[in-house]
């Protein structure tokens, strides 16, 4: 009988404890999120698909066009386009195409870049009923408002000219030299020639004999 | 004419009340189940999401009726509207204010109880008529319980009805005063057990409505949703409507019984907002307590019927009976 009542009362009181529970709950803040209006801040070691950082100094993405993410890319989903620009210091990335959907978010690529040109995006939006929509070009990305034209340094320019030209003359002048070498050549070779010539057609002579 | 006048002002009135409360009463019921998970229920369809109970009735409406094959056609369809009539029948011995009654009975109490009783049948037939296992079952446990717990609920009201000496709602309202030390859950001198006979009576007329933690009939997790299961569309609407509806009647019921219907608590301006106030506060203890607690075993249900709720609504009786000997 004594049961029965401890019963009854430590049920109440547990019943009481819920009801202070759930009513603390009700006068807290909702924790929801209204997705489409507003968005969860990403923690900032989140690993999203990879994307170019900018130089604040140029305003050009950091990377190089060396190829290290490419080559170490363990499902070949990063391939660079990049192609050299007179007046333009090494070479200029022309593009950078990401395929996401073989991209497994290893980091190689980050890993391998040493010029911290690349690094994980917090971007998770990524919903889509066409496969063609992964396939980025990190550099669209970095530069929304268009890629711009690498800039030439006119000094750099002259200089790349002159040495063009000084090149051009070497060549010119090792051409002609080899020119007039071969020329040299020509007319000792044809010397010989007329020489053994001479004696040949001696021999064929001889032959004819 | 009269009395023809009357009657269309009582259908009138109460279909308008019946049929804000019931759209609201959702609302309210999801906002509060959000706010207490820490959500925030539902606020797109309009400011605060108040539009959302029309959407809702629009979508049920525009809703296709399905009989399946194996359901037993007359008793699958007469079921939602069993369960919806005594639902909206009940409100008529309801006494709003001293002089706001649909109809003054000598025993609104006895009527109210016996469509009461109604509802247990409708869940039955509804469970019954679809003619599948899960409703089978969930009418048999809503018999089972509505049995359990009656019980306890009329020994409790024939306890008010012996301090009152009436069955008259609105005669059992004035005889409590207007303050709240006058209402029957603090009349000690009739009984010292009243708080512990209300108390039995509201955890009755929460299991009556088959609500968590007794929502055994409609048990989602064990039985896809009970006796509704079959029931789309504008059936599974009635029975909604129907639950929303006992659930206003219950605390109606105990508000009136317990709570001093219309009087006031501290002896200024007793009218129907009083009435209001205090069935929309027990109602909010009912969302309450249904997102609090999680769903009751059936055994458990049974237990805490007939080994507590039965025997001290017994033992109020008797203290009761005893009291006004004595006294």
């Amino acid at each position: 009988m004594s049961g029965y009542f401890k019963d009854l009362i430590s049920g109440i009181k547990s019943l009481a404890i819920g009801l202070k529970i759930t009513n603390k709950e009700f006068f807290t803040k909702p924790i929801t999120l209204q997705y489409p209006h507003e968005s969860v801040k990403m923690s900032p070691r989140y690993r999203g698909h990879i994307e170019l950082i900018k130089d604040e100094k140029t305003g050009f993405a950091k990377c190089v066009a060396c190829g290290m993410c490419e080559k170490g890319c363990p499902s070949n989903c990063i391939s660079i386009k990049s192609e050299k620009v007179a007046g333009v210091k090494g070479k200029v990335v022309r593009a950078y195409l990401l395929n996401f959907t073989t991209c497994s978010l290893c980091g190689q690529c980050v890993e391998n870049c040493k010029f911290d040109a690349i690094k994980f995006s917090n971007e998770y939006n990524l919903a889509s009923t066409n496969r063609k929509d992964f396939e980025f070009n990190l550099l669209e990305k970095l530069h929304p408002e268009g890629i711009p034209e690498p800039v030439v340094d006119p000094e750099l320019l002259k200089k790349e000219q002159e040495k063009a030209a000084a090149a051009k003359k070497a060549a010119e002048e090792k051409a002609a030299a080899a020119k007039a070498a071969a020329a040299e050549a020509a007319a000792a070779k044809e010397a010989a020639e007329k020489d053994t010539s001479e004696a040949g057609g001696e021999s064929n002579a001889e032959e004819k004999s | 004419m009269n009395e023809l006048i009357r009657v269309v002002i009582y259908f009138v009135g109460i279909a308008a009340f019946l049929g804000l409360n019931l759209a609201y009463l959702g609302w309210v019921e999801r906002k509060g189940a959000g706010h207490i998970q820490r959500r925030t229920g539902p606020k797109e369809v309009g400011p605060f999401g108040l539009l959302q109970p029309l959407a809702d009735g629009l979508k049920l409406m525009s809703k296709q009726l399905v009989i399946p094959d194996s359901a037993d056609k007359w008793l699958y369809m007469s079921a939602p509207v069993l369960a919806m009539v005594p639902a909206v029948l009940m409100f008529v011995a309801i006494p709003w204010g001293e002089e706001i009654v649909p109809r003054e009975f000598n025993f609104g109490l006895l009527m109210i109880f016996a469509f009461a009783s109604v509802a247990g049948l409708s869940v039955l037939m509804a469970g019954w008529g679809s003619g599948n296992k899960y409703s089978l079952i969930a009418g048999t446990r809503a018999v089972s319980q509505s049995v359990a717990y009656e019980i306890p609920m009329l020994i409790t009201a024939i306890t008010i009805v012996m301090i009152t000496g009436s069955m008259d709602l609105n005669e059992i309202v004035r005889q409590q005063g207007d303050y709240f030390w006058k209402w029957n859950i603090f009349r000690f001198d009739k009984s010292i057990l009243m708080p512990l006979s209300f108390l039995v009576f509201f955890i009755c007329s929460m299991a009556e409505t088959n609500r968590a933690p007794f929502d055994l009939g409609e048990a989602e997790s064990e039985l896809v949703a009970g006796y509704m299961t079959e029931y789309g569309g504008m059936g599974f609407g009635l029975f909604m409507m129907a639950e929303y509806a006992n659930i206003v009647i219950g605390c109606s019921l105990t508000t009136i019984l317990f709570l001093g219907g219309w009087q006031s608590p501290i002896g200024i301006f007793p009218g129907p907002h009083w009435f209001l106030l205090k069935m929309y506060f027990l109602i909010w203890c009912f969302v309450w307590i249904r997102w609090t607690y999680p769903r009751t075993t059936l055994w458990g249900l049974l237990n805490l019927s007939w080994k507590y709720l039965i025997p001290f609504s017994l033992v109020n009786l008797l203290v009761t009976a005893l009291f006004i000997k004595v006294f």
